[in-house]
């Protein structure tokens, strides 16, 4: 058994690499509750924004932030085209999942075409920066990860449970028709609610580029892990989604440090597995 | 001898020689190994499809079988020395017995549908893959074919592969042809399109769902078992990974999943095209392009394209048009109610949550008799329905049909003894034919007949309720009223003792009205009992001979139509206080 103090670091080190599963897991939690659409490409955006971070960062030393506020809009405009798809081909979720999946390999191509199949790391001078509390450290990139995803949770929670806008989104999953009747515009809130999961995936992706080694083929890592998180963390709930995220994160790095680090898929997917079959009042 | 039917026997037993004796032509070994690959898609395509594509049950944990069977032949061939041929029943039989756990567990559960299945078998395989990564079944180093003797089939090692995976793809291919003919295949697909309403019809779903997973994981699993020899050397993240189930749903999907041979035009389509181009970057545009064409084909054809060559080979038939219904024999001698109990109700309760939707109802009904049930909205009047015919498990009570306790029978179960039912909502079976609809209501709930018996008597059905001449029509072409009667001759085909109408009038013209009135006595006549639930009085007092007045869950009357609906409480139930003086 390892030491408490060896524990305490894997459980920091777990909720805070959890943070990256749930703000993957927002953006298609909002997507797949809302509008009913699985978006298997949401990894794929993510990876091209973070490759075009690492461009603009390495050849042409742009900060990241200046990146971002670049790379973010047009992922939004990317996630809205996207949806203009969606919409002119009444598109169910099944065939969402099909296409997107094909859009997240066309992409997958196009990146390694572009920067090629070898490992990218875009090196700053603060990647791996750390504070150090008490026994335990902790990185600094990981933890601004972990503030903005809280941030954009919470705040999209509020949004959609507060203003009249994410009332209006809530009401036409319910029933799109009636929803429609009391003049909830559901095509125009559509747009904007994929444009926000894309911009999301931008996000996300601003920080791979700082944290991960990139590759085309690491697209498809995260996949089983944040479909997991968006599941346990119920479909349209960016919050639960964060929550899911750093619990799954915390579980997983407590199996690597208990067990062996070859371990951690399973905790994941017995989570997902247990929960889908459990069927708790929550999900 | 029957030329035009013989013919394409021929050609196909001729073909299947000529590609079993293509390894001896002396083609260069590139050609073997081109079509090894054809066959193997071909085979795991076509076994994806069985239960996917059939059923509807969208599974991503393909490599999960494909894998365990894999990996069967891999440990027992190269750890334990089992001869190769020797280790392929064993490769079937394990992913067959995984597919059978995983199933008995998942299809028990009403919500793991559609994509939550998805994502679960696609869970699974990750599960799988790590257990079998962190275990001495690979333990992380992989595991070398190279050792194991390849039995001599054909004078070359490719050609002996490319023998085996032929072998094993006919075979697929035979079985998916039998099962889409056979009954099995048309409960699945009946599955795919109302699980709830093929479960009503005497559909065995979760046998069924439970064969077709079992059949699919096996298939898949002898498949990997040869490709274990085929690739050589084996490692977790070459078997388990994404590729098998994506490229598995993308043939399917673009051939036409519901039909037998559907995956497999898409499976030669993409393996070809995805073979030239192999090498390198070339490979990367080619998984491009396939992902281009799968999108178009989604758009343009999402059942596939095997269904839609077919809609457009086939020459549109006009419809005939006959509207309003030739009720065959329309006055028929009222036949005299029997003094035996068909149907006997006992302080039957359900409960959804804290709502108490039943509370303690008793009713009996005779045989030969017409009930009618009535009563306000929210009363339990369809819930009544839908306990008898074991849609939802009772909370309390008992139910009897002809003496014989049905209440904690499954659906599917309490329809083969005679229990039929109609929608208020029409559900017909989205993608079959009127005729198609009918045919497989007589299959599933009435006795076992021939398949020549059963359509006979499907279009007398459909004759008698006036749907002639819409055989061919897909249940969208059908208007409400057509679609009312459609239910009306699924439940009829199944040759009831006991029907259960639920508002089979609701939403049709006072002509209409009149034509189904006329029809439900001539059901009766031939001997059926019926319950209905009616809010039309005219129709009530018309065809019943007892009225069952149900309010708030509770049987609140009983008696002759004229009486209980004279009767001021009755009056005050559906009107309030005012009008019952």
């Amino acid at each position: 058994m390892p030491s408490a103090t060896l524990l305490g670091q894997a459980l920091i080190s777990g909720v805070l690499a959890g943070g990256m599963y749930g703000l993957l897991a927002m953006g298609l939690s909002l997507s797949w509750g809302l509008l009913r659409l699985v978006n298997l490409s949401h990894f794929a955006l993510a990876f091209l924004a973070a490759y075009i971070v690492y461009e603009l960062g390495t050849t042409w030393h742009v900060a990241p932030w200046w990146s971002a506020a670049l790379v973010v809009p047009a992922m939004f405009g990317i996630g809205a085209a996207q949806h203009w798809l969606f919409d002119r081909f009444r598109v169910n979720e099944l065939a969402s999942l099909l296409i997107t999946f094909s859009v997240a390999v066309i992409l997958e191509a196009g990146i390694q075409l572009y920067w090629t199949a070898d490992f990218r790391r875009y090196e700053t001078d603060y990647a791996t920066l750390s504070i150090k509390a008490g026994p335990f450290f902790i990185p600094v990139l990981e933890l601004a990860l972990c503030l903005v995803a809280g941030v954009l949770a919470w705040g999209t929670w509020l949004w959609l449970r507060k203003t009249f806008v994410g009332k209006a989104l809530r009401a036409s999953v319910e029933d799109a028709d009636i929803a429609a009747a009391y003049g909830v515009n559901h095509k125009q809130l559509a747009y904007l609610l994929s444009g926000i999961g894309a911009a999301y995936a931008g996000i996300a992706g601003t920080f791979i580029a700082l944290i991960a080694t990139l590759a085309p083929a690491e697209i498809w890592t995260w996949l089983g892990v944040v479909f997991a998180v968006v599941i346990i963390g119920r479909l349209g709930n960016p919050l639960g989604a964060l929550l899911a995220g750093m619990a799954i994160g915390a579980a997983q790095s407590l199996a690597m440090a208990v067990f062996s680090p070859a371990w951690a898929p399973v905790v994941s997917f017995s989570m997902l597995i247990i929960v889908l079959l459990w069927d708790p009042e929550w999900l | 001898m029957n030329a035009a039917r013989d013919l394409p026997r021929l050609a196909a037993a001729l073909a299947i020689g000529a590609f079993a004796l293509l390894p001896t032509a002396g083609l260069p070994a590139f050609y073997d190994s081109f079509f090894y690959l054809v066959f193997f898609w071909v085979s795991l395509s076509t076994s994806w499809a069985l239960l996917s594509g059939f059923a509807g049950y969208f599974s991503l944990g393909h490599a999960a079988f494909f894998g365990v069977g894999l990996y069967t032949t891999a440990v027992l061939a190269a750890k334990f020395d089992v001869p190769f041929l020797l280790t392929l029943p064993a490769a079937a039989i394990l992913p067959a017995l995984l597919a059978v756990v995983i199933g008995a567990i998942v299809f028990r559960l009403r919500r793991l549908r559609g994509e939550l299945f998805a994502l679960l078998t696609l869970a699974v395989t990750f599960v799988i893959a790590t257990v079998v990564l962190n275990t001495p079944i690979d333990g992380g180093g992989g595991i070398f074919m190279s050792a194991v003797p390849l039995p001599s089939l054909m004078a070359t090692p490719t050609g002996t592969l490319y023998l085996l995976a032929f072998v094993i793809c006919v075979s697929t291919l035979a079985i998916a042809w039998k099962v889409s003919r056979s009954r099995l295949g048309m409960g699945l697909f009946a599955i795919h399109d109302d699980e709830d309403v093929a479960e009503a019809k005497g559909v065995p779903t979760f046998r069924y769902k439970l064969t077709a997973f079992a059949l699919s994981a096996g298939i898949a699993g002898i498949v990997g078992g040869v490709h274990a020899m085929f690739v050589g050397f084996i490692t977790v993240a070459g078997t388990f990974e994404l590729t098998v189930p994506l490229y598995v749903v993308l043939m399917s999907v673009l051939g036409g999943s519901r039909s037998w041979f559907g995956p497999a035009i898409g499976a030669t389509v993409i393996t070809t095209l995805l073979y030239s181009f192999s090498s390198g970057d070339q490979a990367m545009i080619g998984r491009a392009v396939v992902g281009f064409i799968l999108i178009a084909a989604i758009l343009w054809l999402p059942d596939g394209a095997v269904p839609a060559i077919a809609k457009w080979l086939k020459p549109r038939r006009a419809a005939s048009v006959r509207t309003g219904a030739d009720v065959a024999p329309a006055a028929t001698p009222a036949r005299s109610i029997g003094d035996r109990n068909m149907l006997e109700v006992r302080g039957v309760t359900k409960r959804f949550g804290g709502l108490l939707a039943l509370g303690g109802v008793d009713l009996d009904v005779r045989e030969g008799e017409i009930v009618g049930l009535v009563g306000p909205n929210g009363s339990g009047k369809t819930t009544l329905i839908n306990v008898i015919s074991g849609h939802y498990p009772l909370s309390g009570g008992t139910i009897a049909l002809d003496g014989v306790q049905i209440g904690a029978l499954p659906a599917h179960d309490i329809a083969h003894r005679g229990v039929a039912r109609t929608y208020q909502i029409p559900r017909p079976f989205a993608n079959m034919t009127a005729l198609e609809n009918v045919v497989a209501a007589a299959t599933f709930g009435g006795p076992v007949r021939k398949p020549a018996e059963i359509r006979d008597e499907a279009l007398h059905w459909m004759a008698f309720t006036g749907l002639s001449g819409k055989e061919d029509v897909l249940p969208a072409g059908l208007n409400l009223h057509e679609r009312k009667f459609l239910e009306l001759a699924r439940a009829l085909a199944a040759r009831p003792k006991l029907l259960l109408l639920d508002e089979v009038l609701s939403g049709l013209n006072p002509a209409e009205v009149d034509n189904a009135i006329r029809l439900v006595r001539a059901i009766r006549a031939q001997g059926a009992t019926i319950v209905f639930v009616e809010h039309l009085m005219r129709a009530v007092v018309e065809l019943s001979d007892r009225v069952a007045v149900l309010n708030e869950g509770k049987l609140f009357a009983l008696g002759a139509p004229r009486e209980v609906m004279r009767d001021p409480r009755v009056v005050s139930i559906y009107l309030g206080k005012a009008y019952a003086a």
